[in-house]
This record gives C-alpha cells, structure tokens and sequence, in this order.
C-alpha cells in the first residue's frame, strides 16, 4: 500500500473516534453506565479519613442508613464543575454525603475543599486506590447510591446536575427510605 | 436594525468568500486570468462585511442592546466598559466571529503582501483561504447566529462569567486566534502547490514568514492564557493539561517542528513530503481545537455549551478540510525523497530529531486529550488521563530536545564535525555541571528537579550565546546576524528560560494553607506574612472581602497585598481573586480561602513561586524569535517572480553547493571555516 495514504487513514479513524463521541453523547444521555455490582452489596472498605488520617471510617460506620459515595480528587478537572452542585444541592439529598478522594494527595485534596467548599458530611482518602478497585470505580467523578443494607442501587459515572439529582437520584432515595421505613 | 444589518453582513461576506473561492480556484485550473483577479477584489469586499459585522456585535455590547440574545445571555448593565469589548469573544457565537475577523486580516494581508508571487499560484492559495472563511462563515450563519434576537427584550443581561471579567480575556483570545488561524496561511500555500504541481521549495520559503508569525502569535496567545490562569484561578497552577488547553498546545508542537522542517526544506530540499504534511498538520490541529471546544465531547473547564448540532456542522467541515487535503497528498504527494543525502552529524539530523519529538509529543498529547473518548468507545468507560501522564511523556519526550538543542546551530549542513562542535560547546557543558554536581553534593536541601533544571537551562543558554558570539568572532560586520538567525538566537534563549522557569517553580514552590487570625504573623520560606484582616469592598458589578496581608523579608517590608473573595451581583457566582506581589526571581501569591470560625480567621493560601516569571519571560523572547526570523529580507519576493520562468531560476540559484558558504544561505557553516 501507499505510504503517503497512511497520514488520511489516521485521520479517518480519528474521524471515527470524533463522530462516536458526538452520537455517544447524544444517545447515552443519562451517563449512567451499568455496573455488575449494582444491586450487590458494596465492598467492605475501611480508609483512613482525609482530616484525620489516624482513624478510619467505613462500611461498618455506614451500616443502617442510605448514603451516597461521591468520588472526586483535586486532579480531576471534571469535579470542578460538578462541585458547586454539590455545594448547593447536596443538602436536598437528605441523605449522608461520603467523599471518597480517590488517587490524591491528602493536601492538594484539603486545598482543594478548602478553596472550593466542603459539602461532605465525611470524606475518606483512598490514596492507593485499592477499594476504588473493588468498587469498580474507572475515573472521577463517579457517584454510588448505597442503601441501609449496604447494597449498591445506583451509580452514576461523570458530573451530577441538578436534572440527575431530580431525575434519578431524588426518586430512589425516596423509595429506598419507602422501604426501609 | 443594526443587529440585523450585522446579519445581512455576514450572509453579504459568505457570498463573497464562494466567489473568492470558486471563482479563482476555476481560473487557475484553466488558465483563465480574468477569473484569478477576481481573488483579491473578493478577499476586501468579504474583510470589509466581516469587519462590520464584527463592529455592530461590538456596538450591541457597548451600547447594551439586551434584546440581542447573545448580548443579554453574555454581558449586564453593571458590566464595566472594557469588559464589554472583550465580552464580544466570550462565548461561542462571538468567537467565532472572532475566529472570521481574524482569518480575514490573515487573507487581507496575504493578498496585500503576497504582490510579487505568481498569479496561479495566489488564486490557489486565497481560494482555498476563501474556502475555509466559507465554512465558518455558513457555521456562524446557520447554528450560531450572534444577531439572533431575543423578544420580549430582558429588562437586564445575564452577565459574563465572572473569571473572564479580567484583563487576561481581553487579550488572550485575539492573540491565540492570531496564531491558530495564522496556520492557515502555511496550510493553503501547501494545498496551492499541491494543486499546481509546483512541489520545489520555493512555496516553503513564500510560506516561512507567516508560519513564523503565526507561532509567534500562538506562543504569545498560549503564554498569556497560562498567566491568567495562574493569577486568576487562584491555584498558583500554570498549566493544567485540560483538553482545550491542549487544544492549542497541540498545534504550537507542529508549528515548532513544522518552522524547523520548513527551514531544512527550503535550504535543503530535504524533508519535501513531510513539511507539506506538517503543514496540512499545524492547521487540521487548529481545526480540530475548534471542534474539541465547540461540540462539548470533552469535558473542560474552558468549553463552550455542548450542542450536538454545533459538534456535527464542524465535523462534516474537518472531514471535508481535512479529509480532502490529506487526499490530495495522498495522489500528489512526490513519491521520491528529494533533496542532498546527509551524514549523521548534520543539522538536517538534528532538526530530524527535533521534528520526531516534536510530532510523537503531538501525538502523545492527542491520545490523552482523546482518551476519554477512546475510553468509551472500546466500552471502558469514561477514563480521563490526567497531569501525571502528560507531565511524564512529555518530559520524557523533550530529553532529547534539551540535549540536542545546542548542537543545531553548530552543526553544518550535509556533514558537521561533531568533534569541533563538541569543542565548542565544552564551555557550556562545564558551567552546567559545575553548577550542577556541586549542587546535587552539598546543598541536600535541594531538590534534584531544580538542578536539572537550572543545568539544562545553562545547557541551552550558554550553549546559543556561544553560538552567538562565534558569528560574532567569526563573520564579517554587517553580516553577522542575519533576522532569521537572530530569531533563531533569541527563541532558543527563551527555551532556557523557560526550562529553568518551569522546573525551578514545580520543585522549590513553597505553599502552605493556614488558618490567618486577624494581626497573626507568619513566616513562609525566607517571608513574613502578617494579616490585617478583612473588610468589605465594593466593585462595579460585584461586593468583596478584600483581605490585608502585608509581606516583610528580614523586617523590611516588601508588599501590602489585597486578595478578595467575589461574589458578582447579577449571577451570585463567587470569584477568589488572589493578590500577587510579582518579581524577576520569586513572585508572592496570596489567596483568601473561607472564613474560619467566628473571630474573624480566615483559611488563606500562600504561595511563594521562585522563578515563575521565566515561564512566561521565556515564551515572549520565543514569541520575539518568530517575529524576527519573519522579517528576514531573504523571504521578500522579489518583483518578477510572477513570471513563472525566472521564479524557477530564482530558486535553482539559491541552491548552492553545500560547502561554500554563500550570501544566500543565511546560516553559513560556522563551526569550523570553510
């Protein structure tokens, strides 16, 4: 074949790439990619806690209420903008909010939260990014709705909105305390 | 009225940009010269119209027509009068226009400038010009219309996102499209000889100065947005390796290796393929930029607002752009390598390692900026690659760049003598490892980063000021510096810099968060931070807490910095602004964080940043380099080179034998007399 094609058939899969990413965008609107462990229980974890990395916090703390693990690190140019949603809406959640730093350094991440707000009730430091492995995480920000058995019912992949918070989130927290209750 | 004249304008200059580009474009593959002047009329008539339009979306920003929507949604009437100049290009629809007015100063100075060249071969180049302005212009026109208005008129606008209310916004974007669509210039010069069969060197040496320029601008345009993120993201940061912030530098690395090959291939008429591709390259990156910031596929901090609809119109035109010129290449591409064979220690061997970097780094930054997407498709999920990857390749990468960088100018065409280039750059090697060794022996509080990078930085830098001062010694008053070797000279000064800035900064940069009461003091590295407290301030468009911090060194006291912490009035977004006390050698960055408690405490971020000015120090002599080596009288044409006979004659002529340094070429071989 003619080397000189080679630089076109680089650019038609790059095209490729680009013209997969506009559908992807448009027809997998609700982010949300299912995972095997929805519906399982969430992996027993316990991580140090970001302000005090001498004493752990995790699933056991956790048992006998819902909450939502919020993964996020100060790297992640995404959390950025997911953030504020979280400043502002978090509260209408009802529910715990579990920061999980996942792959940051302590500072950069208490820097980060002090710039930028903490709307966590606790956040755990996942450094090595071990449970983050049993939880499936790919990237930040990913978001895991636990309920008070500690099964996972929902995961949702990239930033919340506020549509995801009305549309997804708001009516199975409103069932899971339905049941529970 | 006005917002629809400015519509009626643009729909007037697509017109005009079809007849500039069909019209010649016909008459060039004719022969028919009526057809070829139709080029230069239609370049001005379409400048004039986009100016225009250009001028009435001004004019609604100024005089605050609210019932434009993209005036209302983008600027409010508190909006301070200089921000309301630069709100024209702060969002989409406006940049874009933006993007048009710029491409056609590029066009209009092409045509004004470009007198001399022959008349085929400028049809060419302003219709595939024309070309592109009809693609953004139809983009403007048929998905984001800047007129378009919005009824019942909004008693007030929405206001401009707070971070771009800065004086970085006013001139970083010109200065950015100065230089990606400057690209273009190099890009048409290479379709034109495509198209006309004329593949010799001399479209490279027509091209030379604007691609030069171009970079310059892009460097320039890069180097300020770096500073404004610094000063007003309030992280201290300088480069993030977001996707749009790889959008730009992505075109910048073609650009540098593209300058570098299109001087080989000028002087050498080696390398002939691969500076047309390289080319092609530069400006595809700049396009495909575009679309990354446009369709919203990647998520940015810099992004505009995704639409689908945007995203699949500049796609089609990539395709199209793209797709198209790689085709051409593809079928008239010369098949045969053509230029004099050269030895393994020669510049052609430098300025080839310099390319392969140059691209792989291109390449590497692509695949990262794309791999979220990559992620999805091959059902991975969404993974973003962040600094660590980028950071890593990228230094790796540029290893042998900082390494080679001072044999180039030394090494002679064809076949350099490595032992009398080696010879001559001992000085530099010495100082850098006296500064170095030492260093890395004693000072263990020293961390290794700061004194490579201090090494590599006297490498490069000693390493070009002998190569000056042996033109100096050696080559004739008058003759010495040519503008393009000066360029060259002072671009490769400003690496040094820039090196020495970036490694210094990431290494030794002291920071330290703390919780600031009021008329506490502090001591961070050798300074003393002493806070007065907060107060309140009010700004035209927004209210404050403005801190007080005053700096002292060894009790002598050195700035009274004001941070603040912004809440703008219309949309309630709130904006840190970090105060800075900026120096030559250190600079002292201040941030208010939240306050903490109820006596007045407030968390406070300090930075002090040895050094960091270099990074930007750097990018402006490289800028400076690129303007200069532009303004070398070699690359003027000549009256009579529209005659296509003596045009050939002209550039059979400058290819002189290699070893008999001659006043055409313009970096005759200094290592060693000839």
């Amino acid at each position: 074949m003619n080397a000189r094609m080679l630089p076109l058939l680089g650019f038609v899969l790059i095209l490729a790439l680009l013209g997969f990413g506009i559908w992807w965008n448009q027809h997998n609107d609700p982010r949300a990619v299912p995972s095997p462990l929805i519906d399982k229980p969430a992996p027993a974890f316990a991580l140090p806690k970001l302000y005090e990395p001498q004493a752990t916090f995790g699933s056991a703390d956790l048992a006998g209420e819902p909450y939502l693990l919020n993964v996020f690190g100060s790297w992640c140019v995404a959390c950025r903008d997911e953030h504020p949603i979280l400043m502002r809406e978090g509260k209408r959640l009802g529910i715990k909010l579990v920061g999980f730093n996942y792959k940051d350094e302590p500072d950069d991440a208490k820097r980060w939260l002090a710039e930028y707000g903490d709307p966590y009730d606790i956040v755990v430091a996942d450094y090595p990014g071990d449970i983050a492995i049993d939880f499936g995480v790919t990237g930040a920000p990913e978001s895991f709705l636990v309920d008070a058995n500690g099964v996972i019912r929902y995961k949702y992949i990239s930033p919340i909105t506020p549509r995801v918070i009305d549309e997804e989130l708001l009516p199975r927290i409103a069932a899971l305390k339905g049941t529970t209750r | 009225m006005l917002p629809e004249l400015g519509q009626f304008a643009l729909i007037l200059a697509l017109l005009l940009s079809l007849v500039q580009c069909v019209l010649p474009l016909v008459g060039a593959q004719t022969g028919n010269r009526a057809l070829m002047a139709v080029a230069r009329p239609a370049v001005a008539g379409q400048a004039v119209f986009v100016a225009l339009a250009f001028a009435l979306l001004t004019w609604a920003f100024v005089s605050q027509d609210f019932s434009v929507a993209y005036v209302a949604q983008h600027s409010n009437s508190l909006l301070p009068w200089y921000y309301r100049y630069s709100a024209v290009w702060g969002a989409h629809e406006g940049s874009l226009l933006l993007w048009i007015l710029v491409l056609n100063i590029w066009t209009l100075a092409v045509a004004a400038l470009s007198r001399n060249l022959p008349d085929d071969f400028m049809a060419r180049v302003l219709g595939v010009l024309g070309f592109l302005s009809a693609g953004f212009l139809l983009f403007c026109v048929i998905t984001s219309n800047p007129f378009a208005r919005e009824l019942p008129m909004p008693a007030d606008g929405h206001d401009l996102n707070p971070l771009l209310q800065d004086f970085g916004l006013i001139v970083h974007p010109p200065m950015l499209y100065f230089g990606y669509v400057g690209f273009s210039v190099a890009f048409s010069f290479a379709i034109a000889a495509l198209l006309g069969g004329s593949l010799d060197q001399r479209w490279v040496r027509w091209s030379r100065p604007w691609t030069n320029v171009a970079w310059g601008f892009l460097t320039l345009g890069i180097a300020l947005g770096s500073w404004w993120a610094y000063y007003e993201l309030g992280w201290g940061g300088w480069w993030f390796w977001d996707p749009v912030e790889n959008a730009s530098f992505m075109p910048w690395l073609i650009g540098t290796a593209l300058i570098h090959s299109q001087a080989v291939t000028e002087k050498r008429g080696s390398f002939k393929a691969w500076t047309l591709l390289l080319a092609i390259f530069a400006f595809s990156l700049s396009l495909l930029g575009a679309f990354l910031v446009r369709s919203g596929i990647l998520t940015s901090v810099h992004s505009f607002a995704a639409d689908p609809e945007r995203g699949t119109f500049i796609l089609v035109f990539l395709a199209i752009v793209i797709g198209g010129t790689l085709l051409l290449y593809a079928l008239r591409a010369p098949k045969v390598a053509g230029g004099e064979p050269f030895a393994g220690a020669s510049r052609e061997t430098a300025l080839l390692v310099n390319n392969l970097m140059f691209a792989c780094a291109a390449a590497m930054v692509l695949l990262g900026t794309l791999y979220p997407l990559l992620g999805e498709a091959l059902d991975l999920g969404r993974i973003s690659v962040g600094p660590p990857y980028f950071g890593f390749m990228f230094t790796l990468l540029m290893i042998p760049v900082v390494l080679l960088m001072p044999f180039g100018p030394f090494l002679r065409w064809r076949r350099g003598d490595l032992g009398a280039t080696l010879r001559a750059l001992r000085p530099a090697l010495l100082l850098a490892l006296a500064a170095a060794v030492p260093a890395a022996v004693f000072a263990r509080g020293l961390p290794l980063k700061a004194i490579v990078g201090v090494a590599a930085s006297l490498w490069i830098g000693l390493g070009i000021l002998l190569y000056a001062f042996s033109r100096w010694r050696k080559a004739p008053a008058g003759r010495r510096y040519t503008p393009e070797m000066l360029g060259m000279i002072l671009a490769h000064f400003g690496v040094a810099l820039f090196v020495a800035g970036v490694l210094v900064v990431e290494s030794t940069s002291v920071e330290k968060d703390l919780r600031f009461a009021s008329g506490q003091s502090v001591a961070v590295g050798e300074y003393e931070f002493r806070f007065d407290g907060v107060e309140h301030a009010e700004g035209p468009n927004f209210s404050a807490d403005q801190g007080t911090i005053v700096v002292s060194r060894a009790g002598t006291e050195v700035a009274t910095l004001h941070p603040q912490k912004r809440v703008y009035t219309r949309t309630r977004q709130p904006q840190t602004e970090a105060a800075i006390a900026p120096g030559l050698f250190r600079d002292v960055y201040v941030a208010l964080g939240e306050p903490v408690g109820s006596d007045g405490a407030w968390a406070v971020r300090i930075y002090v940043k040895p050094l960091v000015r270099w990074i930007w120090l750097g990018a402006l002599f490289m800028m400076l380099g690129g303007f200069i080596t532009a303004a070398d009288r070699r690359f003027r044409v000549k009256a009579g080179m529209r005659e296509p006979g003596t045009g050939i004659g002209e550039d059979t002529a400058t290819r002189t034998d290699p070893g008999v340094p001659s006043r055409a070429s313009p970096i005759p071989n200094p290592g060693s007399p000839a």
